[in-house]
């Protein structure tokens, strides 16, 4: 029996107006290549680095909301590599002194425990740390070009210990992790225009050996949470197959290729990177005083699952609504808002959270006000007769078979997609909860 | 009148009082430049339609739309889009760039002769090396080439061709000027600063190009002001280091030295027998320091954004890439560059020590004068170890001067004047009174 | 510290440096040489000792996240291999 160690790499780019070391806007998305620079962030002789002070405040509430360690004190060092897109040979980073250290984060349990009725597992944060990006290669033919808009927009890492046990943990890891950065409004953490990273080390070991294996495979330049899973996936399936056949495997760095729904090769390492890292001698150390930390934390804005928590326990409303209104930061608010507004008219946040759950909401356009009185409306005359529902949903799914099809294929949110036909049969007078409980029962029959 | 014999206050007076034009005082410049830098060879680029005080500059700093090359092949055509933050300053206080110095590569070497250009000579003796590495700008002023002129010292590069020059050479505390602009030899040692042909001048350039900007995260404060002025030295302690005069030094300098001490002695200070234990180790270390922080701050040159690729490096700048890419390489960063941190550390402890007892301390800058082109040159080695006297002042991060106190065999000598950090003040005040009570300032070479 | 050939080949590696065979003995010897010049520190015992990075005694030097001008795109590729605005270099081969 073998079982996978897994560690991740999280880089997330900062939204700061200016960049890490100068003060060039960090708004590179989409402008002319080479019209955001200056000396420092192209790197020309004679330039020197210049902190960005709401960039280490950002890494601070990053490591704070994962539970860190400040440093008491912190520097910033070097990393030296040569690759075209590194402006200064080097790249400004954090090592032996970074910012924050020893965090944690709860996540789901790894599936087999969740079946056992294991509700939450913890992974170690090893490190937060600051440092700066790259400029942006494009390859075309034996040529590649180079625009430095991006070089030197913060970065934080965030670096765990190998505690992951499956791929649905990552994910959620991933998940938790990007609604984190939302929360705090240190970044848009879009995965597709490469404001949030992954990067994962896998191996795999026998059930019960206490040292980490030898080798590692390091998952690299995948830019969606699906493919990281499946290439996580691969790879575990991969490692156990050829050490059940008695191969050896080899420390390597890996890409995901969609197509052919595997991992390939981008390098095998003869040997460890060697990258030098000293302290950054252009930058005076940081210090951070027990109040600042303080001040710093107490003025954290309210992390997902505080605000989860607080869904449940002060509205009453049930687990599963509230993971969906605190899924996303905007979410969140527009219904606290509505919950206000709610209070005044007499309209009860459980059945809010219901009409929010079960209807698409326009954040942009739909009117509090709006809302309240639809669901007022529908309050009055509200179907919750269950033989009646239940008429109604038996129709749905025998007129909408891909639907059902979809759903028992797995992709389960498809639900919300039928409890919607529902809706509309019965002119939204239908009770969206139990809609949803009658379709569930039907479909898993 | 020579308009080029005067000093920068003379000229700055001079000009108020409408005694000639800057028209006509850069036309003197430029033509004692065009006389005499072919066989000096002291300027790379001149510029010939300025119309400010002349400064000559270091090759090494930047300056906007004149071609910088750090005295390498391998920034040969690489024109820059701003200016040094000293630059800037100078240009507002009716400065001009004459023209762009001459020195060793990157500033790595004490001779001059690590240039891609070619050797400055020294303009006593032509068959003798101007020191290094700010070689062209020490023999610029020697030659009066220029009012004034900008170097940078990472282990004795303004104040060890200011003595073997014969002119003023004051190095800053590190942190006093920006290093924005300046081309990065060792960041953590590197500073700007001035030679002139008097101590008061080089007051009034530091006054001119110190203060923060902004832009080096090291430098900090106020622009300098002078506060003390003394008349003479009288309950003023100057210290003499037994360390500086040891096993090395040459015969006929240390004379010179000593005659030195003793005219300050005269002039009513008192000598007081100091220890910098840690000396003999200043070397070492320094040549780890500097290596590492070399060879990550040349990695920027890899011919893609400006300059040539990497093959153009000279044989010096590549020997330190070497040896610094090995000192922080895996395995040996904490036996070589933690090694070196501490005994800095150490180093800088001795000169707090001894500053608790003394205000000033005093010794040669170089343990010989200036020697034959070519005679160190293979033996880089005993290159390295004839910076004993100026590496410590750039480890501990204090400030020092070099001004003119005799000769041997007709090359000149400097007295090195230490002070603690941040006190320029005290080393300009004790050298400003040595200057006015001895006339080896005023000697000028016959060219 | 007697340097080895595979050593200095792997530091000129590092550095990227493209030495010649005959360079590559020069700084080999060279280097060694000084590195046993530089074996004198380990006479003193710095056990008890902070080492010092940086002499300057200020913490915490910053700057306001304000965007402040840029150099213009001629400027910035003034110096540079171009090509349609783009630094432009040798084929990075694309690790696949």
């Amino acid at each position: 029996m073998y079982e996978p160690v897994i560690g991740l790499e999280v880089h997330v780019e900062l939204n700061t107006k200016s960049k890490m070391f100068c003060r060039c806007s960090a708004d590179y998305f989409g402008k002319k290549p080479n019209t955001q620079t200056c000396p420092v962030c192209l790197g020309l002789p004679g330039s020197l680095p210049y902190i960005n002070k709401q960039a280490i405040e950002d890494c601070m509430k990053i490591g704070l909301a994962l539970n860190c360690e400040i440093s008491k004190k912190s520097l910033f060092e070097r990393k030296n590599y040569f690759y075209p897109d590194l402006a200064k040979g080097y790249q400004i980073s954090q090592l032996r002194w970074p910012l924050c250290i020893k965090g944690w984060i709860e996540v789901d349990p790894p599936s087999h425990k969740a079946s056992e009725g294991q509700e939450t597992s913890r992974i170690r944060i090893n490190r937060v740390h600051q440092e700066e990006d790259t400029g942006k290669l494009t390859h075309s033919g034996s040529e590649t070009l180079i625009d430095f808009n991006r070089s030197s927009v913060p970065l934080v890492e965030i670096v765990t210990e190998p505690d992951f046990k499956d791929s649905s943990q990552i994910k959620d890891y991933a998940k938790k992790l990007q609604q984190i950065f939302r929360y705090l409004g240190v970044s848009d953490a879009d995965m597709e225009k490469g404001q949030m990273r992954l990067e994962a080390n896998i191996s795999v070991r026998k059930v019960g050996q206490k040292q980490l294996p030898a080798y590692r495979v390091e998952l690299k330049n995948i830019n969606s949470f699906r493919f990281m899973v499946a290439a996580v996936e691969y790879e575990i399936k991969r490692q156990i197959e050829a050490l059940e056949k008695g191969e050896k495997l080899v420390q390597e760095t890996k890409g995901w290729n969609e197509d052919k729904k595997q991992t390939f090769t981008q390098r095998v390492k003869e040997e460890a990177n060697d990258y030098r890292y000293f302290p950054e001698p252009d930058l005076p150390e940081m210090q951070f005083e027990e109040s600042k930390i303080k001040d710093l934390e107490s003025n954290l804005p309210e992390l997902p699952w505080k605000k989860l928590e607080q869904f449940i326990e002060k509205y009453g409303i049930n687990e599963s609504s509230a993971r969906i209104l605190t899924e996303d930061k905007d979410l969140a608010g527009f219904f606290e808002q509505l919950v206000e507004l709610g209070k005044k008219e007499g309209v009860l946040a459980k059945d809010i959270a219901n009409y929010v759950v079960n209807q698409k909401i326009d954040l942009l356009n739909d009117s509090p006000q709006q809302i309240i009185d639809d669901i007022k409306a529908k309050k009055t005359n509200l179907i919750s007769d269950d033989s009646q529902l239940e008429k109604v949903a038996k129709e749905v799914i025998s007129e909408n078979p891909q639907m059902v099809e979809t759903y028992k294929k797995g992709k389960v949110t498809i639900i919300q997609a039928l409890i919607g036909v529902v809706m509309k049969k019965t002119a939204g007078k239908a009770d969206a909860t139990k809609v949803k409980i009658i379709l569930e029962s039907l479909l898993n029959l | 009148m020579d308009l080029t014999k005067l000093s920068l206050k003379q000229t700055i007076k001079a000009l108020e009082d409408k005694q000639f034009s800057k028209q006509e005082l850069n036309r003197a410049y430029l033509s004692k430049i065009d006389t005499l830098n072919s066989k000096l060879n002291v300027f790379l680029e001149v510029e010939k339609n300025t119309l400010g005080i002349p400064a000559a500059i270091k090759d090494i700093i930047i300056t906007q739309n004149i071609k910088t090359t750090a005295g390498s092949k391998i920034l040969s055509n690489f024109l820059p889009p701003y200016n040094a933050t000293v630059i800037g300053r100078l240009l507002e206080k009716g400065c001009s760039v004459i023209g762009k110095t001459n020195h060793d590569e990157f500033a790595m070497g004490s001779s001059g002769e690590n240039s891609a250009y070619g050797v400055t000579k020294n303009p006593w003796n032509l068959k003798k090396v101007p020191g290094g590495s700010s070689s062209g700008s020490a023999a610029a002023v020697a030659a009066d080439m220029c009012v004034f002129s900008l170097g940078t010292d990472t282990g004795g590069s303004i104040r060890q061709p200011a003595s073997l020059c014969g002119v003023v050479g004051l190095k800053t505390s590190y942190g006093r000027v920006s290093r924005y602009g300046a081309i990065a030899l060792s960041s953590s040692l590197d500073q700007i600063g001035p030679f002139t042909k008097t101590v008061e001048d080089a007051r009034t350039i530091l006054e001119w190009i110190s203060g923060e900007d902004g832009l080096d995260a090291n430098c900090h404060g106020k622009p300098f002001q002078p506060q003390k002025s003394f008349k003479n030295l009288s309950g003023i302690k100057i210290g003499v280091p037994k360390e500086y005069f040891g096993k090395g030094l040459d015969k006929g300098v240390e004379k010179v030295i000593r005659e030195a001490i003793k005219k300050l002695e005269e002039l009513g200070g008192e000598i007081v027998e100091v220890s910098l234990p840690h000396t003999e180790y200043a070397i070492a270390a320094y040549y780890i320091i500097l290596p590492s922080e070399v060879s990550s701050n040349l990695a920027k040159f890899d011919g893609i954004r400006f300059g040539f690729d990497r093959s153009k490096f000279g044989a010096e700048a590549k020997r330190r890439i070497m040896l610094g890419t090995f000192t922080l390489s895996a395995g040996y960063f904490d036996d070589y560059f933690i090694k070196a941190a501490k005994v800095r550390t150490l180093i800088k402890q001795d000169f707090e020590k001894a500053f608790e007892k003394v205000d000033v301390i005093v010794g040669p800058v170089s343990p010989t004068v200036a020697w034959d082109i070519g005679e160190k040159f293979d033996d880089p080695l005993a290159m390295y170890l004839s910076d004993a006297y100026t590496i410590p002042a750039n480890l501990a991060g204090i400030c020092g001067l070099s001004l003119p106190c005799g000769f041997v065999e007709g090359l000149p000598v400097g007295l090195q004047i230490l002070g603690k950090y941040w006190g320029e003040d005290t080393i300009l005040s004790v050298g400003e009174i040595y200057e006015q009570a001895t006339d080896w300032h005023k000697e000028k070479p016959k060219l | 510290m007697k340097l080895t050939d595979i050593q200095v080949k792997h530091v000129a590696k590092l550095a990227n440096l493209p030495l010649s065979s005959e360079e590559l003995k020069k700084y080999g010897e060279q280097l060694s040489k000084i590195l046993d010049y530089i074996e004198q520190l380990n006479k003193i015992d710095t056990s008890k000792v902070n080492p010092t990075f940086n002499v300057v005694d200020k913490k915490n030097v910053w700057d306001e996240d304000i965007v402040k001008p840029s150099l213009s795109q001629e400027q910035a590729l003034q110096n540079g291999q171009t090509k349609n605005d783009y630094f432009i270099t040798k084929g990075v081969f694309e690790e696949e």
